[in-house]
């Protein structure tokens, strides 16, 4: 056999390893729980009647296993890999990179276990008890630390436009955390926020949206300025682009956060400036897309026969198409519909089954295989793993848009005389219930694909040497 | 190239990268939250949650009611119509967590105060279908059997004093919660129900019924319809 090349042992890929093992395993836990959600609401017998798998407590559990397990971990392994050979150096301290991996987990299973069992802040996104959040603290400076000391001690001096991105979310995400979770302990499970009614309001949706801005956009983008040149084999389209897009998302993102309360008892002006806001940020959201778009120049021929193609332009369309949406719901009137209805689960499920989960994947059947240095074990079952996925968005989205509207018309809805023409609340929801049932579909469809995915990668590490890349 | 400056000035230099997108990141959270803390709230009419209130505000809040049911009336028709006043910010001024909630798969509780009976609460909460036929609500029959534990409002009640809450200093919180759930139990007990004072239920009945209770009082004649 001959010696490994001199590049292998500089770079830390065990901890790439172990954190795209933890995304594949808490991406299906995250969306089994999902799974389970929507069968609740299509047939309320499934929430067993006991405290922790019902509906108010599970949910908490989905919405944090998908945005902190599996992106967080898919983060973390991209930014481990693209990072190391960006600055070719390894990543600053081994010590800090198994802390971080490690402390990540453990806050993952005390999520698990506490949230079924009623500990909650209360504030979405931001359920974890006191105690918890002092951990993730603790842990994300570590990562900040490892992450700035590898730039500290890096060999490439110029710093490339995917480290930016990582670099909004690494620090906004420190201030989102620390600002949001200030609060008074009462007891060692329980504690109040220093901030009442609106104005808690107000720092929770300035969190809440920039947490889907710094943890489910930036990275992500950063992400696709590392892996989708590779996979295309294109340089990036625009490099000016990329200077003009990434300044102009992470000025304006920050104020759109009021577009979660408009109509509310929030002060007028603060609405206002959130709309506009959120209205102009459809456009470095749509500079990223097209940038992503455009480096695929020449390459769409690929499209019809690699999978990881297929993945990232399914993710950038999901991200035009969200980015697009979102800026029209935050517009009052369009607001006043959507608000309070399944349009914003079909939203949200647009851009983090879309554009993080297609990302993601396209990512992980790209990376795999380097870091474990073996050829892909099946290109069709990736490819299968695509079609599952995207049909299976299509059907959710299509059907929770469609509920969503209806339930909004139909709240609305005068008779002849003037009067409610839908006073019973209940009349609303038995409409949706098809709905439920297609959403269900549509997201085991998803679950089905990211298990096709886990049995791929896991023949792909476990393959012998003569799958290896390079010998 | 034009785009030099960019590379030469930021992208050679992390530190100074890193300061930029902080400064730039933090603009529009300043100037958004911080006038939020020099209006100060006019909270004349808007009563204090009890001791036993909190107890079920606590239990909302553990049970994720916020995930179905908002708190928040819009300012339409449709809305004023359906649920009653729309919702003014003083009436927010005791609300730790906030719970304005996001999606509405179960309607908004905002005035839900007095809308109904204590026995209603009870039966829906023990069967959301005996009460309300088609509703895709989980019972919640733990809370019928369930203590509340008094040492733990204590605690409660003393952080929310130490935040701003106007507690008397000689707030007697056991005494309070028994005098408020008794009269509760006791309406229960004109409807054939029979349920100790101390169990979760009769707390999570004294905040439903309390929610939005003032603000009907004070805004019920202004005339949002």
């Amino acid at each position: 056999m001959e010696a490994a090349p001199l590049s292998a042992p500089r770079y830390d890929d065990a901890s790439v390893r172990r954190f795209i093992t933890a995304t594949v395993l808490w991406g299906i836990v995250g969306m089994l729980v999902g799974a389970i959600l929507a069968l609740q609401l299509a047939w309320a017998p499934a929430n067993l009647g006991l405290p922790w798998t019902s509906f108010g407590r599970l949910r908490p559990l989905h919405t944090n296993a998908v945005i902190f397990a599996f992106t967080g971990n898919a983060l973390f392994a991209g930014i481990y890999y693209s990072m190391q050979r960006l600055l070719k150096t390894r990543m600053w301290s081994d010590t800090l990179s198994s802390v971080h991996f490690w402390g990540w987990q453990a806050i993952i299973v005390l999520a698990a276990v506490t949230l079924p069992l009623g500990m909650t802040q209360g504030k979405e996104y931001a359920e974890l008890i006191w105690p918890i959040d002092l951990l993730i603290a603790v842990v994300w400076l570590v990562f900040a630390a490892n992450f700035f000391g590898t730039i500290a001690i890096r060999k490439v001096k110029h710093l490339y436009v995917a480290l930016w991105f990582y670099m909004s979310m690494v620090i906004t995400i420190t201030v989102l955390h620390v600002v949001n979770n200030l609060a008074l302990p009462a007891t060692l499970t329980r504690s109040y926020p220093v901030y009442s009614g609106m104005t808690d309001a107000l720092v929770q949706w300035w969190y809440g949206h920039n947490a889907v801005g710094f943890l489910l956009t930036t990275p992500i983008l950063g992400l696709m300025y590392y892996f989708l040149p590779r996979a295309a084999q294109r340089p990036v389209f625009s490099y000016r682009l990329s200077i003009i897009h990434f300044w102009a998302l992470v000025f304006l993102y920050i104020w759109a956060g009021p577009h979660h309360l408009l109509y509310s008892a929030l002060p007028d002006w603060a609405q206002t400036v959130g709309m506009v806001f959120s209205l102009m940020l459809l456009a470095p959201s749509w500079g990223g897309m097209l940038n992503g778009l455009l480096t695929l120049r020449g390459a769409w021929d690929r499209l019809r026969t690699d999978p990881i193609l297929k993945f990232w332009v399914a993710a950038i369309t999901f991200y035009g198409m969200s980015t697009f949406e979102g800026p029209m719901m935050s517009i009052r009137a369009v607001n006043a519909l959507s608000h309070f209805t399944d349009w914003t689960i079909a939203h949200v499920h647009a851009g983090a089954l879309g554009w993080v989960g297609e990302s993601v994947f396209a990512m992980l059947y790209y990376m795999a295989p380097q870091v474990w240095n073996r050829k892909l074990h099946s290109v069709s079952l990736a490819t299968t793993h695509f079609w599952l996925a995207t049909v299976g968005i299509v059907l959710y989205v299509v059907a929770m848009w469609t509920a969503g509207v209806t339930q909004g018309l139909m709240w609305r809805a005068f008779d002849e005389a003037g009067l409610l023409q839908y006073p019973n609340f209940v009349d609303t929801v038995r409409t949706l219930n098809p709905f439920y049932w297609i959403r269900l579909l549509g997201g085991l469809m998803y679950l089905g694909g990211i298990i096709v995915m886990a049995w791929n990668l896991y023949k792909t590490a476990t393959s012998d040497s003569s799958n290896a890349l390079e010998a | 190239m034009e785009s030099n400056w960019h590379r030469n000035l930021l992208e050679h230099r992390s530190g100074l990268f890193a300061a930029l997108t902080t400064v730039v990141i933090s603009i529009g959270g300043l100037v958004e939250i911080a006038p939020m803390f020099s209006v100060p709230l006019d909270t004349t009419g808007i009563t204090v949650p009890t001791p036993l209130e909190v107890a079920g505000r606590d239990i909302y809040v553990r049970e994720g009611c916020y995930n179905c049911h908002s708190q928040m009336i819009r300012p339409m028709r449709a809305e004023t119509v359906r649920y009653g006043e729309w919702s003014r910010a003083n009436e927010y001024a005791y609300d730790r967590p906030f719970q304005l909630g996001s999606r509405r798969i179960g309607p908004d509780l905002m005035r839900v105060g007095g809308k109904y009976p204590d026995a209603w609460h009870y039966e829906h909460m023990r069967d959301p279908r005996s009460t309300s036929p088609g509703s895709i609500m989980p019972p919640y029959s733990w809370l019928l059997e369930d203590k509340v534990d008094v040492a733990d409002i204590q605690a409660s009640v003393n952080a929310l004093r130490t935040l701003g809450h106007p507690y008397p200093a000689d707030l007697d919180v056991g005494a309070s919660m028994r005098e408020q759930a008794t009269a509760i139990t006791g309406r229960l007990a004109e409807s054939k129900i029979t349920v100790d004072p101390d169990r979760e239920i009769v707390a999570v009945i004294a905040y439903l019924q309390n929610l939005g209770v003032d603000g009907k009082k004070l805004y019920a004649t202004a005339g949002s319809q």
